[in-house]
């Protein structure tokens, strides 16, 4: 009980933090972050659409090694944050995929097109619904966890292909502005406004993930206690009948 | 600002992600909860 008081005062600091961080980091991306020069203001969407991008990115990583947790230790801790952290990228990568178009619409006179970066993007979300639909099928911890933890693994190769599809495919989607090669980079203000809005994303992806895990902790323990009482009521049954033998 | 309907409902819309993924998270965990008092209530009544 005395850890648990403890483990909501720590997550009750770390949203107070993560909540000023957010309000910093929206003040700095109005106020602070200079006017890019050829799409003006409509820029500003950068810093959440590719934080989002980017924090959805680590979360899939975090799945990626808790999937390789559970198949090498089929350990339950390594299968709860598997999913967690699953749920929590498609949130982040959700929220790439509507930005994406609110953005391109102004800028390229569409909110669509199939190219490579686009596409990809698009696959890495369908990739991630069908892993929790995929678990939502099997009513087996066990096999659950196993087979999610193999089809995250494959869905993952997917994050790479995202990252580098501009790097490899001439796309309608910009080419890479960070880390990019000669003639590409951001403003120096710009990357640190960037920086501080990608801590405040990870800080929000943390106590999604915090939560959910809570929530999946939870239900194993349902799923236990479920098992343990239809034991229970087969062992009583079993002995009523051997009572009527008996008698 | 140009384009300020289109830099409002990006933000918004986000966020919006968030909020409902967060409630629905805070749902599913008052359920757990509940339902695991209640099993525990059932398992010690037994």
């Amino acid at each position: 009980m005395g850890r648990s008081r403890q483990s909501d005062a720590v997550r009750m600091g770390l949203a107070v933090l993560v909540g000023l961080l957010v309000i910093a980091g929206a003040y700095a991306i109005f106020f602070v972050a200079p006017m890019e020069a050829s799409q003006r203001e409509i820029q500003r969407i950068f810093y959440f659409h590719v934080g989002s991008a980017w924090t959805a990115g680590v979360a899939f990583l975090i799945v990626f090694i808790a999937n390789i947790g559970y198949l090498s230790k089929r350990a339950p801790m390594w299968d709860r944050l598997a999913v967690s952290s699953a749920e929590v990228g498609l949130a982040f990568c959700t929220v790439v995929l509507i930005t994406g178009p609110i953005w391109a619409k102004p800028v390229w006179g569409v909110a669509w097109v199939w190219d490579a970066r686009l596409t990809t993007t698009a696959v890495l979300w369908l990739l991630y619904v069908g892993y929790l639909l995929l678990r939502s099928f099997l009513d087996d911890p066990a096999r659950r966890a196993v087979a999610s933890a193999a089809f995250g693994i494959f869905a993952f190769l997917d994050v790479p292909l995202v990252y580098f599809s501009i790097r490899i495919w001439r796309t309608q989607h910009p080419q890479p502005v960070i880390a990019g090669g000669e003639g590409s980079g951001l403003d120096p203000m710009m990357w640190r406004v960037f920086l501080f809005n990608w801590v405040a994303l990870l800080g929000v992806m943390a106590l999604l993930i915090w939560k959910r895990y809570r929530v999946e902790a939870l239900l194993r323990e349902v799923e236990e206690l479920e098992v343990e009482i239809a034991w229970k009521e087969a062992d009583a049954a079993s002995r009523s009948v051997l009572a009527g033998q008996n008698n | 600002m140009k384009n300020f309907e289109f830099i409002f409902a990006a933000y918004t819309v986000g966020w919006a992600v968030f909020f409902v993924y967060y409630l629905t998270v805070i749902r599913r965990l008052g359920r757990a909860e509940e339902e695991l008092q209640r099993l525990k209530e059932m398992l010690q009544g037994k």
